[in-house]
């Protein structure tokens, strides 16, 4: 269910502010000449990011046109890659990992925290249009298990409790840290360094 | 174990600066001049004989993958393409390279492209690692603004470039062929191979793809020598390797190891152990998700290296290691793979396309015993349709995990099955 909100109805004449056309030119830019076509992944990144993270039809079609391209392709790759939004999304997207090395340690608890504190489904916004809870496969942050990202960071080593305090804070406005939330630096041993052991003081002082 | 001195990612844990006053004092950018000047050739030689093979998954020789580059460089130019799609599940060895050691990859990679003729070097990120991409642009813009890459790269005359190009989401995308796709602006499906990317890559140029932990990894074995590198770890399995040990263990964690390092001692020292002691281990999915589990008794005798776990039917992959103690429902835990797979085939080829579905709903119904035991057979006979019969590997490794379970946990799904017969006769 997509909560229906004027802001989010499809905006005909979607075009980039100038910021981010600067941005799209340095990004095409990257690419050899006549191989503009490269940069259409980063380019409907950033249309995303000005849409309020979601791709709607009219930004598919400015982005082709920029492109020189035909809207099918981008349409095509705007289908294929599971990080563009087709739809609209609340202002937090809760991307909660449930492959594997996530589910051993406990990811099934952590969508229950989700849901219940949330109160919504998986694939579903809620009324506020503040959270999107979705369920998506691995995001390369194993030995920080289990994990969730919302919008562009990484919360880690979470659990039911620790994900659901994420949720609260981030629904009040306050300023969540994310990384480790059992305050592990990065991928260490939890209970202390078992190589490169004289950098073992900085991980007491973090 | 290996010794802090024989370490090549001394920031592994990101406790220094990652950026370019921290990275030299860890000795990186330095006399980088010097081996660029050793010059195509040797700079290839060496890299082969230090016996590196590709820390992606495949296992294949780093300098035999660049020598096949043509030698001169006509009218197409190179191109240097940095394989940072990290995806497969329980690995994340490649990300803490990315935002604690980013100029080793820097570095890597203008040392390499000039071993194969390339000016610049794409490097695809996977899109959900924002921040490191952001800690890597940063290092490769100081490494810019100092005049270590650019139109006189460390002041040798050589043009280089290095640029970040943002995946979206896609698994498949980390297969190298459908990666260059994916960076041309398309769908990521992989090509049919021949032509192999060395001669037909990125816009039809000669194109060589490696992974980020092969390219990091290279200043650091030509400035001490093939013989440091090779002398780590079996013949054939050279050098030191990242590992993630994932799962139930006491303390998941990334370390840097020797290769060849016993699956054990591997756990015991860095990760304090199974959860609940060895004896309460049921298996370990050794490579990340693509490769068969091994039981607790071949656990205890696998070196983490290509060729001990091929013996084992198994294979070392990227080296993330996936504990399941005896807690874990084994049959659910595949089913979560087969599901991941059918998420992520791209729906070119027939035999992958319905195979994973076909393999994830057959073992979806085998996880609650809603099946006959003649169906075991019948998903082994699956796996064998699919593997072996798509243009990538994906279908392999869809198959792969199924046949492991089958091979080592095959009454356990009979007991689940004839569990549920028993129960639905009694019921009637």
């Amino acid at each position: 269910m997509i909560a229906k909100n004027k802001k989010h109805q499809d905006d005909a004449n979607f075009e980039f502010v100038p910021e981010f056309l600067n941005l799209a030119y340095s990004h095409i830019q990257k690419y050899p000449k006549s191989r503009q076509q490269s940069a259409v992944m980063p380019l409907l990144d950033l249309a995303q990011r000005q849409n309020d993270g979601w791709l709607s039809q009219s930004a598919i079609e400015y982005v082709a046109k920029l492109l020189e391209m035909a809207p099918v392709r981008v349409l095509e790759v705007a289908t294929f890659y599971t990080m563009y939004n087709l739809k609209p999304v609340g202002k937090f997207h809760i991307q909660v990992c449930t492959n594997l090395p996530c589910w051993l340690r406990g990811a099934t608890d952590v969508v229950k925290a989700c849901k219940k504190t949330l109160e919504i489904n998986v694939n579903e916004t809620t009324n506020d249009n503040l959270f999107t809870l979705s369920e998506v496969e691995c995001l390369g942050a194993c030995v920080n298990a289990p994990m969730m990202q919302i919008n562009d960071d990484f919360y880690e080593d979470l659990t039911e409790q620790s994900a659901n305090d994420v949720l609260c804070k981030l629904r009040q406005g306050q300023k969540v840290n994310s990384g480790s939330q059992i305050g592990r630096h990065t991928c260490e041993p939890s209970n202390g360094l078992t190589s490169l052991k004289h950098q073992a003081k900085k991980v007491s002082q973090g | 174990m290996l010794d802090d001195k024989d370490r090549i990612f001394t920031n592994l844990y990101g406790l220094k600066d990652p950026y370019l006053s921290g990275a030299r004092a860890r000795g990186d950018w330095d006399g980088t001049k010097k081996l660029i000047e050793l010059g195509r050739k040797k700079i290839i030689d060496q890299i082969k004989e230090s016996g590196l093979r590709g820390r992606g998954g495949a296992g294949f020789s780093t300098g035999m993958k660049w020598s096949f580059m043509p030698e001169a460089i006509a009218e197409r130019p190179h191109y240097l393409v940095i394989n940072a799609d990290e995806g497969e599940p329980g690995t994340c060895k490649d990300r803490e390279i990315m935002r604690s050691e980013p100029h080793k990859i820097i570095e890597g990679a203008l040392i390499a492209a000039s071993a194969i003729g390339a000016n610049s070097c794409y490097c695809y990120v996977r899109g959900e690692f924002y921040r490191e991409t952001e800690i890597l642009q940063k290092a490769a813009d100081e490494a810019r603004e100092k005049g270590l890459i650019g139109d006189n790269a460390c002041g040798t005359g050589y043009k280089f470039e290095f640029y970040i190009h943002r995946g979206m989401g896609a698994y498949i995308c980390g297969e190298e062929s459908a990666l260059i796709e994916s960076l041309e602006g398309k769908k990521g499906l992989p090509r049919l191979k021949p032509p192999f990317p060395a001669s037909v890559g990125v816009w039809g140029c000669p194109t060589t793809v490696n992974n980020v932990e092969s390219i990091a990894v290279v200043p650091t074995i030509l400035r001490r020598g093939p013989d440091w590198f090779s002398g780590i770890g079996r013949t054939n399995n050279a050098g030191v390797k990242l590992f993630n040990i994932s799962g139930h263990v006491n303390n998941p964690c990334t370390v840097e190891e020797s290769m060849s390092i016993p699956l054990k001692d591997l756990i015991e020292i860095h990760a304090g152990g199974v959860r609940g002691g060895w004896k309460n281990l049921m298996a370990i999915i050794p490579g990340g998700a693509s490769v068969p589990l091994l039981t607790k008794k071949l656990s205890e005798k696998a070196l983490m290296d290509f060729d001990s776990l091929r013996e084992l039917n198994s294979g070392l992959g990227t080296a993330a290691v996936m504990v399941m103690d005896k807690s874990t429902d084994i049959i659910r835990a595949i089913t979560r793979l087969s599901s991941f797979y059918k998420h992520e085939s791209c729906g070119q080829c027939t035999p992958c396309r319905e195979g994973t579905g076909w393999m994830w709903r057959m073992m979806e119904r085998i996880a609650q015993g809603d099946a006959n035991s003649d169906e075991i057979d019948r998903l082994e006979e699956v796996t064998r349709q699919v593997e072996g019969h798509t243009i990538c590997a994906l279908g392999d490794a869809a198959a792969w995990p199924i046949q492991g379970l089958i091979r080592h946990f095959r009454p356990e799904m009979e007991k689940r099955i004839k569990k549920r017969t028993s129960f639905q006769n009694y019921a009637a």
